[in-house]
């Protein structure tokens, strides 16, 4: 036999309900659209950032292309990471440029980390144009497991 | 240098011919293209790729950039935000007849691929005289 869920099937059908349906997905789609165009719920400053973690590790990835470790600064100061740097381009000067897509300019970007981490143990490292900043958890963040007892 | 705030560039995702086997997104990687009295260079920002995993191929005149950038969030970590993507580098470009595609030398440096393409020798332009007949 079948379980059917119960609230899937309501006893009263309600006749506007395929409409309402319709119009909670044209909903959706408005809002998919909307986090497109802005970005997710980020700023949209430079660099593009994500953040992971581990068990005991909280990483921040950056994205950035054409920038050396010598042009970047890197702060850690309370709960707020601080990325300055900038990011320049060398060409002759008796160049003709056919195409320039690639932005150059400084840059500043502060985040807040979600997680408490311990301040003395930051590492950052830069490769291929992705900067790697490795924060160690604070003792208090990483998970602990509760054992189970039996009664 | 201006004052005004550096953005993300936005990646532009390339069409893809045929259905991908693979569930990432191929970008259009930007590029600045230059000359010099002897060279074009073209520079390519990709960044994640390092230098094995970038080919540059040149086919009937057309060169092809490609790079596998790395995991933007490598497996055994979780996310906590995302702000960008991680997928294949590919564009493809024309290559004019004056560049000698033999002598092109690509270099990766801070996820920018530098290709310097040195032009085949100019021909010297040849004034012919005409005769009275």
């Amino acid at each position: 036999m079948a379980i059917i869920r119960f609230s899937n099937y309501p006893f009263f059908r309600n006749p506007w309900m395929d409409l309402e349906k319709m119009r909670r997905e044209m909903d959706l789609l408005f809002q998919g659209m909307e986090r497109e165009r802005i970005g997710g719920h980020s700023t949209r400053i430079f660099p593009a950032l994500n953040i992971s973690e581990d068990s005991a590790h909280v990483y921040v990835r950056a994205e950035v292309p054409g920038v050396s470790g010598a042009d970047l600064s890197i702060f850690a100061e309370g709960e707020t990471l601080t990325i300055k740097g900038e990011k320049k381009i060398h060409s002759p000067d008796a160049a003709s440029y056919h195409r320039q897509e690639i932005e150059t300019g400084s840059f500043s970007k502060s985040i807040t980390l979600p997680v408490k981490v311990n301040m003395n143990q930051v590492e950052a490292v830069i490769k291929n144009g992705i900067l790697v900043v490795t924060f160690a958890k604070a003792e208090e963040a990483k998970p602990r497991q509760i054992k189970v007892n039996i009664a | 240098m201006s004052d005004k705030e550096m953005l993300i560039p936005n990646k532009q995702e390339a069409t893809q011919n045929g259905e991908p086997t693979r569930p990432e997104k191929q970008f259009v990687p930007a590029v600045d293209i230059y000359e010099t009295q002897m060279a074009v260079t073209v520079l390519a920002e990709m960044p994640g790729v390092d230098k094995d995993s970038v080919s540059v191929n040149i086919e009937d005149g057309a060169m092809t950039i490609r790079g596998q950038a790395q995991e933007a969030i490598p497996a055994g970590e979780t996310a906590l935000a995302q702000e960008y993507e991680s997928g294949q580098y590919f564009r493809s470009f024309t290559l004019s007849e004056t560049i000698a595609p033999e002598q092109i030398q690509a270099s990766m440096a801070d996820g920018i691929l530098t290709l310097v393409m040195p032009k085949a020798a100019p021909i010297s332009p040849q004034k012919i005289e005409v005769k009275e007949g």
